[in-house]
């Protein structure tokens, strides 16, 4: 039997403007070479559901780091940070950006790394994995898990979230998986459509999967709107999409 | 934050928070996932003071009809101490 281990700790990285940020990695021991994966987590906060994601994928063979996009709202307990975060309107899109960049330059600076790297992100974390994507040429691959808000009216653009990312569907850099559920209201099946649509205008590679029976947040053990089959289809599709387009 | 349904207005008062009693300065209603709470959508009511870290916080995560109760029962309420305000004012 092979041995198996994993190191998984809480580090700091540079973010946007090169300022300081918490991040947590985990990623298989040995010398791999490993292909990366960047986590974008949800609303909710920097949590325990996105510890324990970034470990799921350490245990699938990659190397996985989950930064803080609420580190600049101070230290505390996940749900008091994301409260704050809320109140405060989000965090603003070009610093989102710049964070993940932080990350993604960290993973790529290993000596352990495939040279391949691919991002996540669901809820929040999935509108802003689709906006960065559409922002760098230095990504193989990208989920976008039921990420409300790439869609958004006039309305609802602000100065921290100034462009729908839709806008940017043109420059999409990479292959796209998006698993959405027909029940959601944020994103709805219309605005799934929409976010297709664009897609398929730009002849951009993509495979989206829709689940009936599912809302928002189907893959979320611990809250009411899991729904176990789709979850596990959905990990499924994205663990075969990785593979495809990340294996060295 | 998916459904960007957010209302902030000043508070003055105090709030029991985990670490005892704080100054508050703001109080926060939205409408969004809760955190504890066993629903997708909730009114989330935090009563806060930004300026003491994310920490100074006092949470309730309300369904969406009993929340519809609180604020009649509030309004009710305000509309008799407003009544008990007018009369004190007009004995003295």
């Amino acid at each position: 039997m092979a041995y198996e281990g994993m190191i998984a700790e809480r580090i700091s990285i540079n973010g946007d403007k090169h300022e300081p940020i918490s991040a947590y990695v985990a990623r298989p021991l040995g010398s791999g070479p490993f292909p990366g994966m960047v986590l974008l987590h949800h609303a909710p906060g920097w949590d325990e559901w996105y510890r324990e994601a970034t470990r799921k994928f350490a245990h699938h063979g990659y190397a996985t780091i989950s930064h803080n996009l609420y580190h600049r709202a101070g230290d505390g307990n996940p749900d008091d940070v994301a409260a704050k975060v809320r109140a405060e309107g989000g965090v603003p899109d070009a610093q989102v950006i710049g964070d993940t960049e932080g990350a993604v330059q960290w993973l790529k600076a290993q000596p352990w790394l495939n040279g391949k790297v691919g991002v996540f992100g669901t809820c929040s974390g999935g509108r802003q994995t689709f906006l960065y994507v559409c922002h760098t040429n230095s990504i193989n691959a990208a989920c976008e898990l039921w990420g409300g808000r790439v869609v958004m009216s006039k309305e609802e653009l602000n100065p921290k979230q100034p462009v729908a990312p839709i806008e940017y569907t043109q420059k999409l850099s990479c292959p796209l998986l998006g698993l959405f559920g027909n029940e959601d209201r944020a994103p709805t099946p219309e605005q799934v459509d929409q976010h297709e649509a664009e897609l398929k205008k730009y002849g951009k590679q993509y495979e989206f999967h829709r689940y009936d029976g599912a809302g928002h947040g189907f893959f979320y053990y611990d809250r009411p709107p899991y729904r176990i089959e789709q979850a596990l289809d959905g990990w499924k599709k994205v663990f075969a999409f990785l593979h495809k387009h990340l294996a060295a | 934050m998916c459904t960007s349904i957010v209302e902030i207005v000043g508070a003055s008062g105090t709030g029991k928070g985990s670490d005892g009693w704080f100054e508050l300065t703001h109080s926060v209603v939205s409408y969004d996932h809760p955190h504890h709470a066993l629903l997708e959508e909730a009114i989330n009511i935090d009563f806060v003071n930004p300026a003491l870290g994310p920490g100074a916080r006092v949470a309730v995560e309300l369904t969406l009809e009993s929340a519809k109760e609180l604020s009649s029962a509030l309004a009710r309420a305000i509309a008799a101490a407003e009544i008990e305000e007018s009369n004190r004012r007009r004995a003295a």
